[in-house]
């Protein structure tokens, strides 16, 4: 289970976080709606480990391990995975020099045996098929010179290669065609299970019709200030942020 | 060090290298040849009125000379070559030479690479015709003071194949070796040349060879440098080219090791359609000093050239890239490319970069561009939240930023062997 308590973070001096409350159990998948500039990309980046955020407050725990303690990298061994709004490119590296490295790294702080080249380019090949990515993007650097519909399919890709606990998708369906969408709802659909849980960024109600959430929270102004089931995305997509305010 | 190999140590500086020469010239190979034993007399001289350069010479602003001009250096001993440790073969074909001179024992038979000391009668007019002495000291000391080298001449379209030419300093006392290697490309002749430099022990030491690089019309040399000397070495090297109608000098320098190195290429494009490839990359760790100095003549018209040059600083390390593009009046229609990237991993190292272009035509496409950066926190970032550590991180993104400098080596055999001296230094300065 995420578990977020009364977490404040502020930038540069500025409080982006203002009280964070938040709680994800185990097997279930949330949505966060909320407007620009409301804090959700600064929060997937706090429960993530990047740096030149100051925490001035509160706590962040999965499955009782405090997050905020560990590095990135102890943090993706322990099952947590962002799929970034804005993946980075990495010219010069290789996607599948960086998949199976990021992927051999967890097997082995796991204590799985890794994987040599041709285990990883099989089950790569396989998944890559489910998500109709062609093969040469395995050729190519990371995200290099990637439409933004194919960023956000690699960042999905890394996900079902990667299988975390708990999967941060901040806006990955920004920039999706329509089949594109349902491609990659189908992508994160296959992992629900017990074993799976998800915070789901998005804009757009239409994302949760094909990945039907067990609870959507409103973000604004730093404050998670709404919570309700699937309908209140439609509502909101009704009737926009100002009503939340009034409620 | 002991009082004895100190005693026989020259004095130091410019005065100790002119008596030197007095002492051996005698015995120097060729010396019986009077138009050889007019050039080295006449580069002693060249020297003798020079001296070694300072950092108010503007070419050698940024690169003091002091390790060399401040220490005394002495004479290679007779070797005794069973014991020394080489590196892995990287073509299979070598040549070996040990302190400056060739070593039949550790050399592969079958090989177009002869022993210049042995073939001096031949090469009045040949040897000697690129490298200029006026100007460049080093130049003009490894013109008077050596005793061997490679020579490598191949006929009009022969194909000489892979050849790794390896040269060895035995660092257990402060030696100097200033070989002089010689190669001819025939036309339509073909190269790979995988040139190594390796010191082991822990002297102080001088390696100073100069290169004769001669490629006729359509003939084409890969020119793969790889400087690997131990870590109190100097390594200071000029190679001159000529690149006739058509020809290609395709190079690649990689400076890993050395206290101080400082290679030197000077390439003339003189025949129509001649190319230059000028890359390299430089891996500098604390206490390194790297220098890439290029010269490059466009003679003649529809000539390309390309440059990219990347280093990378750890700890307090300096790094020099100085690149000069000058196109003659007569080189219409030139494509030069130059472009020299550094990466800086600590507040302590230094890097300076002197592009300089002087260009007399007007049909003209010529860009370069500079670029001083430090490991991008958000690509660091990205990795580690894969789960990558963050060392194996940086590793991966040091790699990727002289992947473009390493891609520019085609040839197989010659980019492994530079993959694998990235890979040596990185894991000597992880952490
Ligand atoms: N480095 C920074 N310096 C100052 N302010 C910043 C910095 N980074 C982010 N912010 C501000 O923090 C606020 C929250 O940004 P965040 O990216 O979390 O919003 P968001 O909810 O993800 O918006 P969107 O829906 O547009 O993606 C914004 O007002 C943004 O301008
Ligand atoms: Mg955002």
């Amino acid at each position: 289970m995420l578990k977020i308590e009364g977490l404040t973070a502020e930038i540069e001096g500025k409080e982006i976080l203002k009280g964070i409350d938040l709680e994800v159990p185990q097997g279930e998948v949330h949505a966060i709606m909320g407007p620009n500039g409301s804090g959700k990309s600064t929060l997937s980046y706090v429960l993530a480990g990047r740096e030149g955020y100051e925490i001035t407050g509160g706590t962040a725990t999965f499955n009782g391990q405090d997050l905020l303690a560990m590095e990135p990298e102890e943090r993706a061994a322990t099952g947590l995975f962002l799929a970034f709004q804005y993946p980075v490119e990495l010219p010069g590296v290789g996607n599948a020099n960086f998949l199976r490295t990021a992927l051999n790294a967890q097997r082995r702080t796991k204590g799985e045996p890794e994987l040599d080249a041709m285990q990883f380019l099989k089950t790569a090949r396989a998944r890559m098929k489910e998500l109709s990515m062609p093969e040469d993007m395995l050729k190519r650097g990371v995200n290099v010179g990637f439409s933004g519909g194919e960023k956000k399919r690699n960042e999905v890709l890394q996900m079902a290669l990667l299988q975390p606990k708990i999967a941060i998708l901040d806006e990955t369906d920004s920039g999706l065609d329509i089949d594109a969408l349902k491609i990659v709802a189908d992508g994160v659909n296959a992992m629900r299970g017990p074993e799976f849980s998800a915070l789901v960024i998005t804009h757009y109600q239409r994302l949760l019709d094909y990945i039907v959430p067990d609870k959507v929270h409103v973000l604004m102004g730093g404050r998670i200030v709404q919570t309700g089931g699937p309908e209140l995305a439609h509502q909101l997509e009704a009737s926009g942020y100002g009503s939340v305010q009034a409620a | 060090m002991n009082a004895s190999v100190e005693n026989s140590l020259s004095e130091a500086g410019a005065a100790g290298f002119l008596h030197r020469y007095e002492g051996l010239r005698a015995r120097l190979p060729g010396i019986g040849l009077p138009w050889l034993a007019a050039l080295r007399d006449g580069a002693a001289e060249a020297f003798r009125a020079q001296g070694f350069p300072t950092r108010r010479v503007e070419a050698w602003k940024y690169t003091d000379l002091a390790p060399l001009t401040q220490a005394g250096f002495g004479e290679p001993l007779t070797p005794v070559e069973s014991a020394l440790p080489l590196p892995r073969h990287a073509a299979p074909k070598r040549v070996v030479f040990v302190d400056g001179r060739f070593s039949p024992e550790l050399s592969d038979t079958d090989v177009p690479v002869r022993s210049l000391a042995r073939h001096l009668p031949e090469l009045e007019g040949r040897l000697g015709t690129l490298a200029r002495v006026d100007d460049l000291p080093l130049v003009a000391l490894n013109t008077a003071l050596f005793e061997d080298g490679a020579l490598i001449e191949l006929a009009p379209g022969e194909d000489g194949g892979v050849i790794e030419l390896l040269s060895v300093t035995r660092a257990d006392r402060p030696v100097t070796s200033h070989p002089r290697h010689l190669v001819r490309l025939g036309e339509g002749a073909k190269l790979v040349l995988i040139e190594r430099s390796w010191g082991h022990g822990e002297s102080r030491y001088l390696h100073s060879p100069v290169f004769e690089v001669e490629v006729a019309e359509g003939a084409h040399i890969t020119h793969a440098r790889i400087q690997q000397e131990a870590r109190a070495g100097l390594h200071l090297s000029t190679v001159f080219a000529r690149v006739a109608a058509g020809g290609t000098y395709d190079s690649f320098l990689l400076h890993a090791g050395a206290r101080l190195s400082r290679s030197e290429a000077h390439v003339a494009l003189v025949g129509p359609k001649a190319a230059a490839h000028l890359n390299g990359a430089q891996l500098l760790g604390d206490g390194q000093h790297g220098d890439c100095t290029t010269f490059l003549d466009h003679a003649a018209p529809d000539c390309p050239s390309r440059q990219t040059v990347k280093t990378v600083l750890a700890g307090r390390s300096r790094g020099v890239f100085q690149g000069k593009i000058h196109v003659h009046q007569v080189a219409q229609r030139t494509d030069g490319y130059q472009m020299n990237q550094a990466l800086l991993l600590s507040d302590q190292a230094e890097i300076d970069s002197k592009p300089q272009l002087e260009i007399y035509a007007d049909d003209v496409k010529c860009s370069h561009g500079a670029t001083v950066g430090e490991l991008d926190e958000d690509q660091l970032f990205y990795l580690r939240a894969r789960g990558i550590p963050a060392a194996v991180a940086r590793s991966m993104l040091i790699e990727a930023f002289l992947q473009e400098a390493i891609d520019g080596v085609t040839e197989e055999s010659a980019q492994a062997a530079l993959s694998e001296a990235v890979a040596g230094w990185w894991e000597r300065n992880a952490a």
